[in-house]
């Protein structure tokens, strides 16, 4: 089973992430049912799987967890903070974070991890949310672009983006942001190809790539200078 | 009525008096040289912290307690009578609060509305459309343009023509003026249906209470929405709101109360709570507009002095159940001619309806024209950019042609063109091209505005406009913070609300045009009232005072002064208001708008896969009040010509109607790795046309785009590309590799 982000698209060059069995994707989820690599845990979920969402899966422990078709409720840890939601196993991690718990930073444009829109930190790294069943987030760090700053505290991020103009409508800009924040965490000394690839999957309609590019090495100036404060882990 | 006024206007190299007749309450032009304190400063938006974190409210983001979820049954056929709609079944749905059927007997396009649920979350209401159940039954039906023109033809429209009568205009004798030209060029073009792909879908939260709907529309048009529905619903238009505080994208596609923003309204109303309906990107490229295919026959002739004699555009396309296929616009404006005969025909098909699209029409002729123009010079062994230089009329766009040559590097480019990096037996051809554009966005009379001043020092501006991402607070904010003398931050607009002062639709790059004189009038109106104020305190007459650096002061005495603070804190009351509106544009200097694009290509001839490399955009843009966010409407409009000339294509499948890319990813869109190298130039023109001289921009930056791409890639291999967009494949087959 592959994580999600390591086949997102314009995330050329990333090392895949290390096989995970409790990040069951949605993208993993309908690449399974082709694939013959799929695991056992990952065709288990698939047979059992209908339309309200019924599915079984491995956790974290590798035992196998039947969930459904009712909601269940459990615990993410977003932004730092334990919250309780409840939800069905076919909502995603945009879902509960947008319909639920009123985190509405993180947009859906595409629902189906081609556009970036969604993207929040996984333990640190970019993923596209509407790809994450909210089930399958559990135990993990999750960090939305409300928890990265907030309009009197901006990260560097952020802030260049504002600078330079790195956002029109602005709908894809929270994607945006989150790709560049993960990239300069990872590599905060990026230059303009990392950069490029690493929101190469960000699309925005209304082409704003040239600021989102400049405002990006901004930042990583900052980066490289000093870790700025309000980052995601 | 009215007051005579002589000012400078023009461009550098020509700045002229003339003479504005000014109506009673309209403030002085601002003119060339005019010395600004606010404008023409690169300003982040003021809003850009709000959009950068998340926390800007789009309509899509609106949470209300007990907010219901919409979804919409479309119809799985292309053309069908329904006979019936059974909604028994998702009534029975374990969260369903509401379903109703959309009025209409017979479908005409794979996609439209049927029937639409409310439930309590948005996989319960999308899960119910399944147990709704309709009998259909199904009618011939064509997708296909060249089909749909023959006789025998399925019918869209009863027994109507699929085939709309041509619009025809013909000025002098073609026929005569191609018999004489020195050259003549023939050739046909076509374009595909391009879809907006704006990223907020189309829809709405409605919300009603007692009689009054209130709605939160992702639309470019506030008071257009509040109109559509107080007719449908028939209620006077004060007991209607509609709310737009943040927009995700619209590129003309958000004009007016679409069915989902109807349908989202008799929901609420029928579940007695408010219902959030946002569309599916499936449903938001089938059904929510797109840009007319064409097929463009072009013939074009000139004398062998190179200037054209003789134009003849023959043009059809199809905006499926819709109109607008119309590509003439650069034909009659761009480049002079004497013989100009057009015919323009309207094909229907059984598919979404065409809605406008960012410059509509012009993109497509401005491809064609261009094209041809490349083509044609090509005959008459003439350098393209001289071509072009010969056959313009108008002074902005030649001085325009001079510094994108320059800027460009023309003259080296075209000498020593690098054809094939790496040598001959290289895989990589370059080419380059220059295009033409025109475009009109003066704005128009309509929007009002108010200008507030509050006795904390603070002020406020109010219109009922919408920014659509241009970053309209901002300009606004910035042009009455000029007038008052005031810095940026002491200044917040507030827009995308019906309880504001009337505005008109974003659309036709009119927004900054139309809205910043009415703002202006309004904060001169009040920079009066306040100098009535301060005009005792300073001892002098009203009309002899001047509002600069944050202070009221006599003019030529600037040691007497009393702070804006000082003046504000005596406002009797609260705070006191001005009102102010957007008069006609008078005659002034110009009323057109010419830019220019430059671009440099590089194809693989192995693959046939197009890089952009380099753009370089000169624009006229009159006034730019704000350099940074007009760079990115520049910036912007040439990456999405890059998308309709490289990659944007709408299919249909022909047997079932259906789109078979209904996608972001089948449907494919630029992206950061597409973008090239953008140099944007603005040539600054004191149009005086209004009291702001400000010019709209986001369709002029966007008209040649495609053109000058498509052009440059047809340099690149040697071979016109007349069909969009320029696939790989396409490549390939120009030359001839497959």
């Amino acid at each position: 089973m592959k994580s999600d982000d390591s086949d997102k698209p314009g995330k050329p060059g990333k090392p895949a992430r290390q096989p995970t069995p409790a990040t069951l994707t949605r993208r993993a989820f309908i690449k399974g049912a082709g694939a013959a690599a799929a695991t056992v845990a990952s065709l288990g979920a698939i047979a059992s799987a209908d339309a309200a969402g019924e599915a079984d899966a491995a956790n974290s422990n590798g035992v196998i967890e039947r969930l459904g078709p009712d909601a269940q409720t459990f615990e993410l840890n977003i932004n730092a903070k334990m919250m309780q939601v409840t939800a069905e196993p076919r909502v995603t991690l945009l879902g509960v974070l947008r319909d639920q718990l009123g985190l509405t930073g993180t947009k859906l444009v595409c629902d189906r991890g081609a556009c970036g829109a969604c993207t929040v930190h996984l333990d640190g790294r970019p993923v596209t949310s509407c790809m994450v069943l909210a089930s399958r987030a559990r135990g993990h760090q999750i960090t939305t672009i409300e928890g990265l700053g907030t309009p009197g505290r901006m990260h560097p991020v952020q802030s260049a983006f504002v600078a330079n103009d790195a956002l029109q409508c602005g709908f894809c800009t929270p994607g945006m942001v989150m790709s560049v924040a993960a990239e300069l965490n990872r590599n905060p000394a990026a230059g303009l190809d990392d950069i490029k690839h690493a929101v190469a999957g960000n699309i925005c309609r209304c082409g704003t790539y040239p600021h989102v590019f400049k405002a990006a090495l901004q930042a990583a100036g900052f980066k490289t200078r000093g870790r700025p404060p309000g980052g995601s882990a | 009525m009215g007051r005579q006024v002589t000012l400078k206007f023009g461009f550098a190299g020509d700045v002229r008096d003339v003479t504005v007749v000014l109506p009673d309450g309209e403030p002085i032009p601002w003119q060339w040289g005019e010395r600004f304190s606010v404008l023409r400063k690169e300003t982040p938006r003021i809003d850009g912290p709000l959009k950068a974190t998340g926390s800007a409210r789009y309509s899509y983001d609106i949470q209300m307690p007990g907010m219901l979820y919409g979804a919409i049954l479309r119809s799985p056929y292309a053309h069908a009578m329904v006979r019936s709609v059974d909604l028994s079944g998702a009534r029975q749905q374990s969260g369903v609060i509401a379903a109703l059927r959309v009025e209409d007997n017979e479908v005409r396009f794979a996609g439209q509305e049927v029937a639409a649920v409310a439930a309590v979350s948005p996989e319960v209401a999308t899960h119910a459309l399944r147990h709704i159940k309709v009998e259909y039954t199904p009618l011939p039906f064509v997708v296909d343009t060249d089909q749909a023109m023959a006789a025998e033809a399925p019918k869209v429209f009863g027994n109507r023509s699929n085939l709309a009568d041509p619009r025809v205009t013909s000025v002098g004798d073609v026929t005569r003026a191609f018999s004489e030209a020195a050259a003549v060029h023939e050739a046909l073009y076509t374009t595909p249906v391009q879809t907006h792909v704006s990223l907020e879908t189309h829809g709405a939260v409605a919300s009603w209470k007692d009689d009054e709907l209130t709605v939160w529309c992702s639309t470019q048009g506030v008071f257009a929405v509040r109109d559509d529905l107080s007719v449908l619903f028939e209620l006077p238009p004060d007991k209607v709101r509609v709310i737009t505080e943040y927009l995700g994208g619209g590129f003309g596609s958000k004009f007016g109360a679409g069915a989902e923003v109807v349908i989202a309204a008799r929901l609420a109303r029928l579940a007695g709570a408010p219902v959030k309906l946002m569309l599916p990107r499936g449903a938001e490229h089938v059904a929510t507009g797109n840009r007319p295919s064409s097929s463009q026959r072009v013939k074009l002739g000139a004398g062998a002095d190179g200037k054209l004699t003789a134009i003849e555009l023959t043009s059809h396309g199809s905006g499926g159940i819709g109109g607008g296929s119309g590509v003439s616009g650069p034909y009659r404006s761009v480049y002079p001619c004497a013989n100009v005969h057009i015919e323009e025909r309207d094909v229907y098909l059984n598919a979404g309806p065409s809605s406008p699209m960012r410059a509509p029409g012009w993109v497509q002729g401005t491809f064609t024209l261009e094209l041809a123009m490349d083509e044609l010079a090509r005959k008459l062994k003439l350098d393209r950019l001289e071509f072009r230089r010969g056959n313009n009329l108008n002074p902005v766009r030649a001085a325009e042609f001079e510094l994108g040559a320059q800027r460009f590097g023309w003259a080296e480019k075209s000498a020593v063109v690098v054809k094939s990096p790496g040598g001959r037996s290289g895989h990589l051809r370059r080419g380059i091209a220059v295009a033409s554009c025109a475009w009109h966005s003066l704005g128009g009379s309509g929007p009002e505005a108010i200008a507030v001043a509050r006795r904390d020092g603070r002020f406020e501006v109010r219109v009922g406009t919408q920014d659509i991402g241009t970053g309209t607070r901002t300009v606004l904010a910035m042009v009455a913070a000029e007038e008052l003398g005031m810095p940026l931050g002491a200044v917040t607009s507030q827009i995308g609300d019906t309880r504001f002062p009337f505005s008109v639709p974003s659309g036709g790059s009119s927004t900054s045009p139309s809205d910043s004189p009415a703002i202006r009038q309004a904060a001169a109106h009040l920079k009066q009232k306040l100098f009535r104020i301060a005009a005792p305190m300073l001892g002098a007459e009203p009309g002899d005072l001047e509002a600069r650096d944050a202070t009221i002061r006599v003019r030529f005495e600037p040691a007497r002064a009393v702070a804006m603070a000082e003046v504000c804190r005596r406002i009797p009351g609260d705070s006191i208001s001005a009102e102010g509106e957007r008069v006609p544009n008078y005659q002034g200097f110009r009323n057109d708008q010419a830019g220019c694009q430059f671009a440099e290509v590089e194809v693989d001839i192995e693959t046939g896969v197009v890089r952009v490399l380099k753009v370089v955009a000169v624009h006229d843009a009159g006034l730019i009040i704000d350099p940074l966010t007009a760079r990115s409407q520049v910036n912007g409009g040439v990456i999405m010509g890059i998308g309709f000339a490289l990659f944007e294509n709408r299919r249909l499948d022909p047997q079932t109607g259906l789109m078979v890319n209904p996608t972001m990813d089948d449907y494919k869109l630029p992206g950061p790795l597409d973008t090239p190298d953008i140099d944007v130039t603005f040539v600054e023109v004191a149009n005086g046309v209004t009291n702001t001289g400000v010019i709209g921009l986001g369709e002029a930056a966007h008209v040649c785009s495609t053109a000058v791409v498509a052009c440059a890639v047809s340099d690149a291999v040697g071979v016109p590309m007349r069909d969009l967009p320029i696939t790989p494949d396409r490549v390939l087959a120009a030359l001839g590799k497959v």
